[in-house]
């Protein structure tokens, strides 16, 4: 029984001048899945995820996200995709509210669908009472939960999340992944970087990128076992050595 | 007479409208030549509390000492003699290598030869890029470079605050190594982070959150206290097993650790059967159930909860 | 079209909640709009003037009189002789004096012309222009009132002498006050921004746990601005000599330690700005607001101090590039020594030594 993959990509290539920050990965991730994209600083991974979100045009190879063409469908990825990131997430300045009413309008919800997908957002949160809030006085931890609805207000049918764990309380970290595995079980598809190895291990996959190329892809479990480690970040640890670059 | 005594510090920080109760008492002491850990997240009190000790900040009320001297009378001596590595190292980022280093030896009064067996180790490392701007290093290699700059003047007492934070995966593991060569050569090392795993390398470790300690201790002691036994337990559809075991009401906490969720029950006794029941009855595949030890993590969890 | 719209709706809301920013931006023009409708005139009133009268007779006294009462001149003292108009010219009291020869009105009735004598501060020469019209046009209506019932029409003619800057460059003016308004923006700016900086970047912290006395971070920082701004006067006297022709009558040396002295009274006020900024920008801005522009309005070269409300005088008082800016044009212009300069440089001193006393008392030693 294939699952429907909604992301393919072949030989994905990105060159700036001489140099390869991407060079010829292959992989492909299914509906649901919860694919782990992981690689040190300077390995590729933000160039190799900027173009998949259709932010970057590739330089040679093939990919497709949702469905859409890397190339020259940027524009439809760009309205079939969520995004979220832990430099940037939401509005410090507006409240709870106002930033779920600006994403939904931004992301051409109906009036009548963003005040649905609001009040279900906010039970879900535990965030009753809160919607006047400013998003500054919210703990971290709340920060990323909501940030993390609000990326998926539309229903995407992928959302790319970029570190966006921080250092929050390990309690407020799982119930963040409580809500992406929330999600995936919904059908939404989660491609996630991430600097912590034992979030890899949430991952139904995941793939290692080093010096530009993915040098390892399978489930955690599995590459445990390949690599004799005990966990993902012996894996690591393992394969990061083996890296030249160690660029920021 | 011990490097750092901390007797109930208090910090709150006051806004227009809120008063936000940074460290709500705080009381440790460090012992001389030891690797002692601030664990805990973002939030918890850790900058502040380092900020008091480096005589940075001034807590509301309690009294610190570092060497025996007090953080607020005689913060001048401190000044002279610690290292201080703060968060996002602070480097000159137009300077070079090199330049950064001779303006901090220069500014303790010593040169980078007084001291050089010290930092040999790490210097080597980034030596050849010695000319480079601070700005274009690596996380890695400024993290070095910070590291150094800090012991150019072979301080009594070394205060890191987040040094691994943002650093790649090899870095952070390095960077434990160099801070255990340090502590065999008689420095007494404080360093916080928010990351748990760093805690089973330090000596003795202090565990923060919100503000209050949750326990100080060495890691092996915070472990043999977590009473109650831990399971760890997986299939396919690991979420809804999650909430499966959640609902049981004999459970009182499951998370989700990677490929395992890690469950303690409420009472003391041997629980696989509770566990086999649920996964049979959610008819779940692939299951795997085995007790485990806990981690500093799961030790962490269980204190929040309390 | 909606997407538009809610973009709209959240950058109002972004504005809407930094009160600080909505406060001045409502509130500038209007202080603005007030502060420099009565400040801001090129209307010349209330000129100090010497009248140096050797006849006293009806004549010259009439005229006195008319020019003493109009609101353009303010009689500052009569002087009597030659030697006291041009004393009281280098104490900077007086922008004109009217010299009246003797025989004054004797001349007059007996060959039906005379002589007035006008001598002006050219070293601004738009007032000196503009106080010479005014005193003019008052004798000419003295010399109308005379003719109407004569048959052979009286002349008095003013004889215009410009001191200082014969052919009125207006370089002359705007040299000293560009000096000032660089040194000022530097200093003050740079400074104030350098030292943010190091707060900003978080090596603030670093450098304050170390034997580094915060009394020598200050000066250190100060330094390398002092030269950079050495290296700015000494430009602009090569271009102000050799390409726009204004002169340096005065001594150089004495110039020069004036000039320096003025760069240290600005970087103490970067150095006071920087212990209440926290951020580059904020330090910027300060600067900006604070400085540049009463440097600008304030200092009397763009417009003239005394014809401002007395209040917007008084404050022009504590504006530093006002002194300098007399100094300047003293040394500069008018060829002038530190006798007559000695009391604004105290000022400077003055102030300089209050500025920094205040920024190094207030130098903060921790975060906060």
């Amino acid at each position: 029984m294939a699952k429907e993959k909604v992301i393919t990509a072949h030989e994905l290539t990105k060159r700036f001048g001489d140099f390869i920050a991407v060079n010829k990965i292959t992989f492909d991730v299914e509906k649901g899945e919860i694919f782990g994209f992981l690689g040190a600083n300077g390995a590729g991974k933000t160039t190799a995820m900027r173009m998949l979100c259709g932010l970057l045009l590739p330089t040679s190879g093939q990919a497709s996200v949702a469905g859409f063409d890397v190339f020259k469908q940027t524009e439809q990825i760009k309205k079939s995709i969520g995004y979220m990131s832990q430099k940037f997430s939401l509005y410090e300045d507006l409240t709870v509210a106002e930033n779920i009413r600006f994403y939904g309008g931004i992301y051409g919800l109906s009036d009548a669908r963003i005040k649905e997908k609001s009040s279900l957002l906010i039970k879900q949160l535990h965030l009753d009472g809160q919607e006047k809030t400013l998003v500054r006085a919210l703990p971290l931890g709340w920060k990323q939960k909501l940030a993390f609805s609000i990326a998926i207000v539309h229903d995407p049918a992928i959302v790319f999340l970029d570190e966006p764990t921080g250092g929050v309380d390990p309690v407020a970290r799982r119930e963040f992944w409580g809500l992406i595995y929330e999600a995936s079980a919904r059908g939404i598809t989660i491609f996630v970087t991430t600097h912590y190895m034992d979030e890899a291990e949430y991952c139904n996959r995941v793939s290692v990128m080093v010096d530009g190329r993915i040098d390892a892809m399978d489930s955690p479990a599995n590459l445990m076992k390949d690599y004799s480690a005990g966990s993902m970040d012996e894996v690591f640890l393992q394969l990061a050595r083996k890296a030249v670059r160690t660029g920021d | 007479m011990q490097p750092v005594v901390v007797e109930n510090i208090v910090q709150n920080y006051r806004t227009k409208k809120t008063v936000v109760e940074a460290l709500k008492g705080i009381s440790f002491t460090v012992d001389r030549g030891e690797i002692f850990g601030i664990i805990g997240p973002d939030g918890a009190g850790k900058t502040s509390l380092f900020r008091i000790l480096t005589t940075l900040l001034l807590a509301e009320s309690g009294k610190a000492t570092v060497d025996g001297f007090d953080v607020v009378t005689d913060y001048k001596q401190i000044r002279n003699r610690i290292g201080y590595m703060p968060g996002r190292f602070s480097l000159y980022q137009d300077l070079s290598v090199e330049e950064n280093l001779q303006f901090f030896a220069t500014i303790f009064n010593t040169t980078i030869h007084q001291n050089y067996d010290l930092i040999k180790d790490i210097y080597q490392q980034i030596e050849p890029f010695k000319d480079r701007k601070a700005g274009a290093l690596s996380g890695g290699m400024k993290q070095k470079l910070a590291l150094c700059c800090a012991l150019i003047h072979k301080p009594s007492v070394l205060f890191l605050d987040e040094p691994t934070t943002g650093v790649d995966a090899v870095s952070r593991k390095e960077f434990w190594e160099m801070l255990h060569r340090l502590k065999l050569q008689g420095i007494t090392i404080l360093v916080s982070t928010a990351y748990m795993d760093e805690a089973s390398l330090c000596n003795r470790v202090a565990l923060i959150q919100k503000g209050e300690l949750l326990s100080v201790d060495t890691p092996k002691n915070i472990i043999s206290q977590f009473k109650k036994p831990l399971w760890a337990i997986r299939a396919d559809e690991m979420y809804k097993l999650m909430n499966d075991i959640t609902a049981d009401t004999s459970v009182e906490s499951c998370y989700p650790f990677g490929q395992y969720h890690h469950v303690v029950f409420k009472t003391q006794e041997n629980r696989r059967q509770t566990l086999a029941e649920i996964a049979k009855k959610g008819n779940y595949t692939n299951v795997e159930i085995k007790p485990i030890e806990p981690n500093i993590e799961d030790c962490f969890m269980a204190l929040m909860n309390n | 079209m909606k997407q538009f719209l809610i973009f709209v709706k959240k950058e109002w809301l972004h504005i809407w909640r930094d009160r600080r920013t909505l406060f001045i931006l409502i509130w500038m023009p209007i202080v603005q709009i007030i502060l420099y409708g009565f400040a801001l005139t090129n209307e010349v009133k209330n000129s100090n003037i010497a009248i140096f009268d050797q006849s006293r007779d009806v004549a010259s006294l009439a005229i006195s009189d008319e020019i003493a009462a109009s609101r353009y001149f303010n009689l500052v003292k009569n002087v009597y002789s030659y030697k006291d108009v041009g004393a009281t010219f280098r104490q900077g009291k007086i922008r004109m004096a009217i010299i009246f020869p003797q025989n004054f009105r004797n001349d007059l009735l007996h060959t039906n012309s005379a002589q007035i004598q006008l001598i002006a501060d050219a070293s601004d020469p738009n007032t000196a222009n503009t106080l010479t019209n005014y005193a003019e046009s008052i004798v000419n209506d003295y010399q109308q009132s005379l003719n109407q019932n004569q048959q052979l029409p009286y002349t008095i003619k003013a004889q215009v002498r410009m001191l200082y800057n014969p052919e009125l460059k207006g370089a002359y003016g705007f040299v000293p006050g560009i000096m000032a308004l660089v040194l000022m923006l530097v200093c003050t700016m740079m400074t104030s921004i350098a030292i943010v900086r190091e707060k900003e970047m978080g090596t603030m912290e670093v450098i304050l746990v170390s034997p580094l006395k915060p009394f020598r971070i200050i000066i250190a920082k100060a330094v390398p601005y002092l030269f950079v701004s050495l290296v700015n006067i000494i430009t602009i006297l090569l271009l102000s000599v050799f390409v726009l022709g204004v002169p340096i009558v005065g001594s150089l040396w004495l110039l020069m330690a004036e000039s320096t002295l003025f760069t240290i009274t600005s970087l103490s006020l970067g150095i006071l700005i920087s212990n209440g900024a926290k951020t580059q920008q904020t330090a910027m801005f300060t600067s900006m607001m604070s400085l540049f522009l009463p440097t600008l309005l304030f200092s009397g070269f763009l417009f003239p101090i005394e014809n401002m409300p007395i209040p917007l005088q008084v404050i022009s008082n504590v504006v530093p590039s006002k002194w300098f800016y007399i100094i300047i044009k003293d040394i500069m212009i008018k060829g002038l020594g530190i006798g007559a300069v000695w009391e604004e440089t105290l000022i400077l001193v003055g102030m300089t030594a209050i500025l920094l006393g205040i920024s190094i008392y207030k130098f903060k030693i921790r975060l906060a």
